[in-house]
């Protein structure tokens, strides 16, 4: 079979040499990637894409369902409004053309968590054609190189029910019986699916996680892989340069940005082996195995499943007329692409940039600089302390009840040399302790949480702590300058770690002369 | 007076004077359920006996006849009339629902075995409405299975029979709701039609059915065959009956993306208005050969009637309406294929338990579906592949559009079209079972107005003999089709064919409908 976009036309790729990448060097010559990533985002509308059952997650099994969305004799589907609005938003984040008609048509295959046994999904006229996403791929030196990555289509459908597969295996193959939890059957779900220009694993990566922050900043979804509210397969083959494209596999079960950058990479080198060694690729799909970190033959397609398209007659045309696409583009919030520019503008570094904006704290980065914050302190701290101590303690930022301005207090009581880098590292952890009931100047205030700066008090604490280290005092006067940190210590133990450091250590070096 | 010769709107009028109750009206149609329909009168709801245990005498029109719940509504219709509430037009008149139909409160099995049993937990739009109206639901009517048939034969519950003849069959899908209304067992009943399954029947059982412009009457809780073809409508005596019927239904439903948001006619207010000056197309390719003689003849002498009534018939021409039928065959299994599906015990309905969940799919799909289904989702499956889609499926579709447009411009000639709705009369049980194409042949006259989603009735317009039986007289249907959203004028047209006409629809002779 040749390969050919669903709407008929030939396959284009752009080739590694156009974006500067690098070939894989084999036994018998150079390889050329080629990779193309088919993205599933799930909508987070309130209500389903058909009915108006909800979309929280987490909810007990088959509590959010309907006889629509489990697929009842007579039942029958109306389109949710909001998920045409939030895919046509994203469509136009991701530079795309929005189709002024576009329809339904139904996927035919039997499979227990699928209510209908047909998804009902876009076909021949997706809503989003002809996108692309630059995006910016670190170079290992702190710097980055910008490629572009078209978009062919985005197109809407509706999420399947989970199955549970119950014995030793924990999958479909060997189970003892299954159980399926239909409350994800029919969330919206956004299929956007890349042209196969992405040539090395480390671009696979940064596309994805670009992708997943203008998720985000269009608030369509809040793109969270662990839990599937995004999720990424990958077509991957290879070819001598200048060849026509190879056949490709499909690398399901991807559950991480990082998982995605070593499947490729896997992958990659079995085709190349398997071609070196004599043998073809077979069109299939491969199961990533994060364990043992190979890919697997999960199921042959069998020439290509036959899913039997056809405009589904339970629904009408979706129109989108410019005006309404107009409107639309004007809730476009700013992209990552402006906000990295405008923080670094702001003196962020690059890397802190990207972390901000992945990581969804560009708010909290916004509001601390509007509550007077120096935008590098506030960006150190978010990625560095906070993001730390939210980590270890399992919460989000939201959680905890960090605020921007939280943020910009516990800058201002630093500079003003209140607090030590150490001691506003325990206030961060006052403050979340509090959830965010307490602010900085509070934690402080009552855990007694201040910097020992006054000269004088201080002065005298040095004077002590020299009278009573005579011998240290004797080995840094011999020029054992290193010792003076344990005079340090001592220093720092008599004020219970809130002394000044940099004032310490002027004045240790003042007293012992 | 006998309750049960009486019309829906007779009744509403004895209802509105108390000069009857809703209780009593309700007593008497079960009344001669129990003693001609074949069901055992027995608990909440009386169920048909088994196909097996069916005697020639039994018309089979009811799988569920729901009589508790009817005699219920009944009472709490009476003591509302009687506390001097405000009620519908035909509040305590009793109905029977096609079993197509969800409602809660007894099964919806669609004539399967797959459904048998199956409980629907929430009721169609169309039951809603009805009972919103104050309708009284008498209980569910036999089908052929997933509403693929002409004959209501495919039922996995046995054959309903034709009250005019008990050895012949009602015609189909509706045949149990057009059976039930023929033989006094309902003033009322709703049907759907796909391709003819309300107009057939109708004809057959000399009563008037109608198919709503689709898109008026909501398909929300109607189980599809084929989505782009459904539409739910009335069975009725009269034809003034089916026009109040269809108004209780009809109108925008917002569960249902393909219901129209346009205000329906009003098919009321304009009935009475005669057809003096209207132009009636009789349409060229919609007579002649592979119609009976009896059949052309009473719609010859419909022709002149029309005529005398001061209408003006001009022939006017579809020049597609031949590839109708061939196109409908692959259309509406195509959809079937895709909608019969869910069906894989899963979730309800009929599990036939195997090692592994595709076994276990198949197993129950064999068993569930009969030869009919079967074979109309294996059409449909071939229809839809990769490699055929574009010859079968595509191709039908682009001829559906043709004969959408053929409509068009013979409205441009003519008000309303006119032909006979059914090659046939009635034919005898087991006659066409064995070759489906002959089923599906009677089909030919109906199928062009659904691919154009037009509105059509079928109203009786004489009897005539069969060609297996000289002496018989049967019910011959006569089809009037409408432009899109001019039920009215369909409605308008039947009404002054019948008052001119006069035909009882009654069935006579030696039946066992001859009890009342």
């Amino acid at each position: 079979m040749s390969a050919t976009t669903m709407s008929g036309e030939p396959i284009s790729a752009t080739t590694a040499a156009e974006h500067g990448v690098d070939l894989l060097q084999g036994d018998t010559g150079e390889w050329e990637l080629v990779v193309g990533l088919e993205v599933h985002v799930e909508l987070q509308t309130r209500t389903k894409m058909w009915c108006g059952c909800s979309t929280d997650f987490g909810a007990d099994p088959n509590t959010n369902v309907c006889p629509v969305c489990t697929g009842q004799p007579g039942a029958l589907p109306v389109v949710n409004e909001q998920a045409v609005r939030d895919a046509t938003l994203l469509g136009l984040a991701l530079n795309g053309e929005i189709a002024p008609i576009c329809r339904f048509h139904r996927k035919n295959y039997f499979y227990p968590d699928l209510a209908k046994n047909y998804q009902i999904s876009q076909y021949d006229v997706p809503l989003v054609n002809d996108g692309w996403l630059d995006v910016e791929v670190p170079t290992g030196d702190g710097q980055s190189v910008s490629r572009r990555v078209r978009i062919e289509r985005l197109h809407m459908e509706e999420d399947t029910g989970k199955s549970l597969h119950v014995g030793d295996t924990g999958r479909l193959h060997g189970a003892d019986r299954s159980l399926i939890d239909y409350n994800r059957c029919g969330i919206p779900l956004l299929e956007i699916v890349s042209r196969p220009d992405i040539h090395d694993a480390d671009t696979a990566q940064a596309y994805l996680r670009e992708l997943q922050s203008i998720v985000r900043a269009t608030g369509v979804s809040d793109a969270r892989m662990e839990e599937g509210s995004i999720r990424c397969d990958a077509n991957v083959s290879v070819r001598r340069p200048g060849d026509e494209l190879g056949t490709r596999t499909e690398i399901k079960n991807l559950n991480s940005i990082r998982s995605l950058g070593r499947a490729i990479a896997y992958e990659a080198q079995r085709q190349i082996g398997v071609i070196e060694d004599g043998g073809t690729i077979v069109m299939e799909t491969r199961h990533w195995d994060e364990g043992r970190g190979v890919t697997e033959t999960l199921r042959v397609k069998e020439s290509v499943t036959d899913y039997r398209y056809f405009p589904d007659p339970d629904l009408v045309e979706i129109t989108s007329p410019a005006e309404k696409v107009e409107a639309i583009r004007t809730l476009l919030p700013e992209l990552p692409a402006a906000s990295r520019a405008r923080l670094g503008e702001a003196g962020v570094t690059p890397e802190q940039a990207a972390a901000i904006i992945a990581t969804g704290l560009l708010p909290w980065f916004d509001d601390a600089v509007a509550a007077g914050a120096d935008g590098a302190a506030a960006a150190n701290w978010l990625v560095g302390d906070i993001a730390g101590q939210l980590s270890a303690e399992g919460l989000r930022i939201e959680a905890a009840g960090l605020t921007g301005a939280h943020v910009a207090e516990l800058i201002a009581l630093i500079e003003d040399g209140t607090l030590s880098t150490k001691l506003a590292k325990q206030v961060v952890a006052g403050v979340i302790d509090a959830r965010g009931a307490k602010g900085p100047a509070q934690v402080a205030e009552d855990q007694g949480l201040r910097q020992v700066s006054d000269e004088g008090e201080l002065r005298t604490i040095v004077e002590q702590v020299v009278a009573a280290n005579a011998d240290t005092v004797e080995a840094i006067r011999g020029g054992n300058d290193k010792a003076i940190g344990a005079l340090v210590g001592q220093v720092m133990k008599e004020t219970r770690g809130q002394a000044d450091p940099r004032k310490t250590n002027e004045l240790l070096r003042e007293v012992i002369g | 007076m006998v309750l049960t010769r009486l019309s829906a709107v007779e009744l509403a009028q004895k209802l509105r004077t108390k000069d009857v109750s809703a209780v009593e009206v309700v007593e008497a149609h079960l009344e001669r359920i129990a003693a001609i329909d074949g069901v055992v009168a027995d608990g909440d709801v009386w169920r048909a006996v088994p196909a097996d245990e069916l005697t020639s005498r039994d018309i089979h029109a009811y799988l569920h006849v729901t009589a508790a719940a009817a005699r219920e509504h009944a009472a709490d219709v009476d003591r509302r009339r009687a506390a001097g509430d405000d009620l519908g037009p035909l509040a305590g008149v009793p109905l029977a629902l096609k079993d197509v139909l969800t409602m809660r409160g007894a099964p919806t099995t669609v004539g399967s075995r797959m459904l048998e049993g199956w409980l629907p937990p929430y009721d169609a739009t169309v039951t809603e409405r009805l009972r919103a109206a104050d309708l009284v639901v008498l209980g569910k009517t036999n089908m052929d299975e997933f509403a693929m048939g002409s004959s209501t034969e495919n039922s996995a519950y046995g054959p309903t029979r034709n009250p005019w003849d008990l050895g012949r069959v009602p015609g189909g899908s509706s045949g149990g709701s057009a059976a039930a209304v023929a033989g006094l067992m309902a003033p009322l009943s709703i049907g759907t039609d796909t391709g003819g399954s309300i107009r057939q029947p109708a004809a057959l059982t000399g009563i008037v059915g109608a198919k709503p412009t689709y898109g008026t009457v909501s398909r929300y809780g109607l189980v599809a065959f084929a989505s782009s073809l459904d539409q739910a409508g009335p069975f009725a005596r009269t034809v003034e009956d089916a026009a109040h019927l269809q108004t209780l239904i009809h109108g925008h439903d917002p569960r249902d993306s393909t219901s129209i948001t346009d205000t329906p006619a009003d098919l009321l207010t304009t009935l009475r208005d005669g057809i003096d000056g209207l132009r009636i197309g009789v349409v060229t390719e919609l007579q002649g050969d592979g119609y009976e003689p009896g059949v052309r003849r009473v719609f010859e002498q419909a022709l002149e009637r029309f005529e005398r009534l001061g209408a003006k018939i001009v022939e006017v021409s579809l020049p597609h309406a031949g590839y109708g039928l061939p196109a409908y065959y692959l259309i509406a299994p195509s959809e079937a294929s895709s909608n019969l599906a869910r069906f894989d015990g899963v979730r309800y309905g009929l599990r036939v338990d195997a090692p592994t969940a595709e076994e276990m799919n198949a197993a129950t799909r064999a068993a569930g579906f009969g030869p009919e289904v079967k074979r109309r989702i294996m059409i449909g499956t071939h229809a839809l592949s990769s490699g055929y889609y574009d010859a079968y499926y595509l191709q039908a579709s682009k001829v559906r559009t043709l004969i959408a447009r053929d409509f068009a411009s013979a409205f441009e000639q003519a008000d309303v079209l006119v032909s006979p709705t059914s090659p046939t009369v009635a034919f005898g049980l087991g006659d066409k079972t064995a070759d489906p194409l002959a089923m599906y042949l009677n089909d030919v006259a109906t199928v062009p107005a659904s691919l154009a989603g037009t509105p059509a009735l079928s109203l009786p317009a004489g009897t005539a003999e069969a060609p297996d039986a000289p002496q018989a007289t049967l019910p011959v249907g006569l089809q009037i089709m409408a432009p899109l959203l001019r039920d009215d004028l369909m409605y308008r047209v039947g009404w002054a064919f019948e008052s001119d006409l006069g035909f009882t629809p009654i069935p006579a002779g030696d039946t066992a409908v001859e009890v009342a």
